[in-house]
């Protein structure tokens, strides 16, 4: 925060104290109700923040020539945020995992059990891990691929802290059973209200910020980020439009019902992964794939292709969540015809990523790092084909309810999100750091082969648990019954628990050393000297092809 | 000629914006308007009845506990469904689920048509704790339910918030909340005679945790257990195969 001038300072004090009166508000109404915990917590945050705005107010004045350089303390800040949303939502996991083993892991507490922590690890994952991983890229790649510093120096933070403060609600809401129920968006209205503030902020950051850009096209990977920020804002809205009990009540009903609801959802639910979990890592793909490659994107016409298709296409995919239910025929129809074309943008996005090594691979084998995001364009090839496929409907009568689609997930959320996110954090911290390369290019390579093992062993026990669930569920004996009780499928689950949570474990340790890593590298890996080219907004005129390869 | 007109689409960042926006919305619109102005798409059920205020604490205990995360409550119209777990699921019998919980997996069985099929008792033993009646299961015990009192003094609320997004509580419904959530739970109070009134004969009371003295959160979740799948009749008049729902008098 060194670079904020004083009136600055009293503009994110002014907002802190906002925050400050709001919380002591929602502490009152909400008395005895967690919405009373919510507000002491919501102090707490701002009195937090604001200290360490006092604590070096009385710093020298910023130097002037920052502005014509890029902005990188908040991505700073993001990256930390990343890497311990990535330590607790996997530990979580990987506790959720393990209780369904060995129950009696919740140790008879009502916080620990798994209903409650379970959305604790996805929205420790998905928006922790996922999304602050997303916010720290797009002020990266926006700020690079336009050629611009970002739009101003209170907004980045503000999204930033604010957002993590909607995560900080939402995962303490779930320990003590606050929650809609709605998968992925379990957190409670007020919460809502909140992310809403924060991402149109940060909506308004991203567009001024590309208005500020010195090159004439803007760059495929904000596009996506673009789409990402946009349709997630719409999504979000929509299904969260609630009422709550009273202005006291942390509880809520939401205006839709029934087969509506359902829809309502799975529209959301879905979209959460194509505009959270696609669109947005995507950004990160076309941005580091050739930055750590060195080559331009393979081909210019395929990424306006993926781009449109997925954007178009995955909005109607939503009802292959909900086939042969109590959902009219025709949108499961729609849903699952329109599942299947996203095959095409999808491995059109995969094909370009991996075509675009071609004449590289011998730096996929020596550098880790390109290998994390290789291994991740293959792994989103190979959900994105799972995916079309379990969304036909005969498929789906198998796979649905079953671990199939937990380690179809798993797929795109270890595979495909998580290794991009590491790939990139390799090529983001000595870059933004200003260091010649990361601490231990050796470190980086055990977490490699840690998250990939993990990913094999996790997708494979999924795999093998669900297509067994489901066979066992239909099958019927010579004299036409059921040949074996829910229970009978349950104990066969067992022995896959068990490597799940192996699996998952080796993920979480993966996590562990990259955390290191990154935080050694911060520490004392050698420091580039003098200033780097691709430091100043200002330098260098527009490279040939500037449509393919992102600009400096 | 597309090329062209994408460079140019790229020159502009609201203009990208816009385009973005529309792109994205014609498949949620053609999807999820239409479910609301055609018909068929819910069915007429005149004997529909409303979850009690107890029942709705109950469905509120089973969101909190995340219940839905393990167990859907939608039984597809897949054979080996309806002969597992009853006749299939329809539109009519969420129509009052604010939110609904289809859920989206199975790691115990699907509730829906749960209601009737077991005990008070039966189910008291098994929240307490599974492995005592199903040694093999991995679900969380709740013993800690049966010691929590259940919070009465906010129903009337809730069922207000609820008719605001469209169930129809009456005016006396709301204003007797409280009373009615005590009266299900504890059969031989005064109170109890009102809760058949306002919900309809069909109204299991009963002291579901055994205890009469108090209501707990137990009593809530066992009552709302015990109602699942048994608002209305309509989906045992609609199957193939008529079948009887489950009648825990038998």
């Amino acid at each position: 925060m060194g670079q904020l001038t004083t009136r600055e300072r009293d503009v994110a004090a002014a907002i802190l104290i906002v925050l400050a009166i709001i919380g002591i508000a929602m502490a009152v109404a909400g008395r005895a109700d967690p919405l009373g915990v919510h507000g002491a917590i919501v102090l707490l945050y701002s009195m937090a923040l604001m200290y360490l705005i006092m604590s070096t107010s009385f710093g020298p004045a910023p130097d002037p020539s920052r502005i014509s350089r890029y902005y990188d303390d908040p991505i700073k800040v993001g990256v930390w945020f990343t890497l311990f949303w990535a330590i607790f939502g996997m530990f979580i996991g990987v506790w959720a995992a393990a209780q369904l083993a060995w129950p009696s892991l919740n140790f008879d507490t009502a916080w620990a059990s798994f209903g409650r922590i379970r959305p604790a690890h996805t929205t420790g994952v998905i928006f922790g891990f996922g999304g602050n991983a997303l916010i720290a890229t797009s002020f990266h790649v926006v700020q690079r691929t336009s050629r611009a510093r970002l739009a101003d120096q209170v907004s980045p933070w503000f999204v930033l802290f604010g957002y993590n403060l909607f995560c900080i609600l939402a995962v303490t809401g779930y320990f003590m059973g606050v929650t809609q129920s709605k998968e992925y968006a379990e957190a409670e209205w007020y919460a809502d209200l909140w992310l809403v503030i924060v991402w149109v902020t940060y909506f308004v950051l991203y567009i001024r910020t590309l208005a500020r850009r010195r090159e004439p096209h803007i760059y495929v990977a904000n596009w996506y980020y673009m789409a990402f920020i946009v349709v997630v804002a719409i999504l979000h809205i929509v299904n969260n439009l609630t009422v709550p009990v009273s202005l006291g009540h942390a509880k809520s009903y939401t205006i839709w019902a029934g087969v509506q609801d359902s829809m309502v959802q799975w529209w959301y639910g879905h979209n959460a992964v194509a505009f959270f979990l696609t669109a947005g890592f995507l950004a990160m793909l076309y941005y580091y794939l050739p930055k750590r490659a060195e080559r331009p994107i393979f081909s210019y016409r395929l990424s306006i292709l993926s781009f449109w298709g997925i954007t178009f296409f995955y909005m109607w995919a939503g009802s292959h969540h909900l086939h042969y239910t109590a959902l009219p025929h025709w949108v499961q129809n729609l849903g699952m015809t329109f599942s299947v074309m996203l095959l095409v943008p999808s491995w059109a996005s995969a094909g370009n990523a991996l075509l675009t090594l071609n004449g590289a691979w011998h730096k996929v084998r020596d550098d880790a790092t390109l290998r994390f995001i290789m291994m991740a364009a293959f792994f989103y090839g190979l959900s994105t084909f799972e995916g079309s496929f379990l969304a036909v409907r005969p498929v789906n009568s198998l796979s649905h309810y079953t671990d199939w689609t937990v380690g179809h997930v798993h797929a795109g959320a270890l595979g495909w999100v998580a290794l991009i996110t590491y790939g990139s954090l390799y090529t983001l911290v000595p870059a933004i750091w200003k260091r010649e390369r990361m601490y231990s290019a050796a470190l980086v390579e055990v977490h490699f082969w840690l998250a990939f093992a993990g990913t094999l062993i996790y997708v494979f026990a999924m795999w093998n648990s669900g297509v067994i669930q489901g066979l066992m569920w239909r099958t019927y004996t010579e004299e036409g019954t059921l040949s074996y009780s829910f229970v009978d499928s349950l104990v066969a689950m067992y022995p896959y628990y068990i490597a799940r949570a192996f699996g998952g474990l080796l993920f979480l340790i993966g996590a562990v050393v990259a955390t290191y890593n990154i935080w050694m590298t911060v520490r004392g890996a050698p420091v580039v000297s003098g200033e780097r080219h691709d430091d100043l907004p200002l330098a260098a005129p527009v490279p040939e092809g500037a449509a393919t390869s992102p600009a400096e | 000629m597309r090329e062209l007109l994408h460079r140019k689409l790229e020159r502009t960042a609201i203009g990208f914006v816009l385009a973005i926006i529309v792109a994205a919305s014609v498949g949620g619109i053609v999807e999820i308007a239409p479910l609301f102005t055609i018909d068929e798409t819910v069915e007429e059920a005149e004997d529909m009845r409303l979850y009690t205020p107890l029942e709705l604490a109950g469905r509120n205990i089973y969101i909190r506990e995340g219940c839905y995360a393990c167990h859907s409550q939608m039984i597809r119209t897949l054979r080996d469904e309806v002969e597992r777990y009853g006749p299939f699921s329809l539109a009519v019998e969420s129509k009052y689920d604010h939110p609904m919980l289809w859920g989206s997996k199975r790691t115990g069985p699907d509730l829906a048509r749960v209601g009737g099929k077991y005990s008070d008792f039966w189910h008291v033993a098994h929240l307490t704790n599974p492995r005592d009646v199903v040694p093999e299961s991995n679900m969380p015990a709740y013993a800690w339910l049966a010691r929590t009192p259940l919070r009465l003094d906010d129903l009337g609320s809730h069922l207000q918030a609820q008719r605001s997004v469209g169930v129809p509580y009456t005016d006396e419904m709301i204003e007797n909340a409280a009373r009615d959530a005590f009266g299900q739970a504890v059969p031989d109070s005064e109170q109890a005679s009102g809760v058949t009134e306002r919900y309809g004969e069909e109204t299991q009371v009963s002291a579901f945790d055994g205890v009469t003295t108090r209501v707990t959160e137990m009593d809530a979740l066992v009552a709302y257990l015990q109602v699942l799948g048994r608002l209305t009749k309509a989906a045992y008049q609609n199957t193939a195969a008529p079948e009887q729902p489950p009648n825990p008098n038998d």
